[in-house]
């Protein structure tokens, strides 16, 4: 008989920036994700702290006014 | 006929019982379910019934049965890939995984256990047909404790001192002492970490616990165990507050970082501390030559 075995994969983006949220545009030049626009300091937490429950990720800081999320 | 009998039952007996004793079971020790200590303790069974003919059918003498008992003996080698296949199967959908090392440990306990069982029924069988039941009630006892004593192992407290460590942030980066972890971007999980975190230093004893806290498997079996007792903050799609060991890659100390249900300094570093030194991870560098030349 043959052993049939279910395979299971991981479809999901690790260790990749899913998204950036910045309230300075000048500061990010479009790449491979969308970028997040937000108009404060407060709103680019509350955009980031959604997309990162959303996605799964969790956010990171560059310290200089740039979030992203990327899951690990 | 009877005095094969009297051999047997003492042998199965004491197996059973050795099998029985070293099936410990507490938050950490698999298997924790009523049907998973049924099984093994029906595989010791089998096991101890082995151990136990073996004595009466040299003494008959018959040795084509001696034979197949050794081809029976063959089947444990099943249990390894039976605990293996299963608790790797578990490890999918837990949210703080075990780690192929640890399980890789747990299946090979399993399997010698099964061996020491085989060991122990033979030879309280054999001591009871050279001298006579009574002796059994003192090499039983012995045995037992024997095999528990040989097959405990190592605990994390045996190579390393265990204490607590500070939690701080220095910009975004989320430290241990000295030790970096990771990138914390959002304020308030910042604040929960400060408020809710625990943080702990694990320093090696020696060169061979340097090389043993440095194995991943080594790091996850910690930070399974103490998940599995203290429990943790990290669900399905939040895994922010992940917890996590990270070495000074310049001393070779770890640092890890825990936020707990049960926010327990002192039983953290406990629990730590018994925390069993992984087969597979042990560093053995002190017993070679130039590991030892190059430790000085």
């Amino acid at each position: 008989m043959v052993e049939r075995r279910q395979i299971k994969m991981n479809t999901g983006l690790n260790e990749y920036i899913l998204a950036i949220v910045t309230c300075e545009k000048d500061r990010v030049i479009s790449g491979g994700c969308p970028v997040f626009l937000a108009s404060g300091q407060e709103e680019m937490e509350h955009i980031s702290l959604l997309l990162a429950r959303i996605l799964g990720g969790i956010v990171h800081d560059l310290e200089n006014g740039i979030y992203f999320i990327c899951k690990h | 006929m009877g005095g094969y009998g009297t051999v047997i039952a003492a042998g199965i007996t004491v197996g059973l019982l050795n099998r029985w004793l070293l099936l410990r079971s507490d938050y950490r020790h698999y298997p924790t379910y009523p049907h998973g200590q049924l099984i093994h303790l029906a595989l010791g069974f089998i096991a101890a019934s082995l151990g136990a003919v073996a004595v009466p059918a040299i003494a008959k003498p018959d040795f084509v049965a001696v034979t197949f008992l050794v081809l029976a003996a063959q089947q444990f080698r099943e249990v390894r890939n039976m605990e293996r296949e299963t608790l790797t199967q578990l490890e999918e959908t837990k949210l703080v995984s075990r780690g192929t090392d640890y399980i890789e440990g747990i299946a090979r306990v399993f399997e010698a256990r099964n061996y020491l069982v085989i060991m122990t029924a033979l030879l309280c069988s054999g001591t009871v047909q050279q001298w006579g039941l009574k002796y059994v009630f003192v090499v039983g006892p012995l045995l037992i404790l024997l095999s528990l004593k040989l097959m405990s192992g190592s605990y994390i407290g045996d190579i390393a001192r265990v204490q607590e460590g500070r939690i701080h942030f220095k910009g975004s980066l989320l430290m241990v002492d000295d030790v970096v972890m990771m990138n914390v971007g959002l304020p308030q999980t910042r604040k929960k970490i400060m408020d809710e975190g625990m943080g702990v230093i694990i320093k090696p004893m020696d060169d061979n616990a340097r090389l043993n806290l440095d194995a991943p498997g080594q790091r996850k079996a910690i930070i399974h165990d103490v998940v599995s007792i203290l429990g943790s903050k990290v669900d399905v799609n939040e895994t922010e507050l992940m917890p996590m060991a990270r070495k000074q890659v310049d001393q070779g100390y770890l640092a890890m970082f825990i936020v707990a249900n049960e926010p327990d300094m002192e039983m953290l570093i406990e629990i730590i501390k018994k925390v069993p030194v992984l087969e597979s991870a042990r560093g053995t560098t002190l017993l070679s030559y130039y590991g030892r030349k190059a430790a000085d």
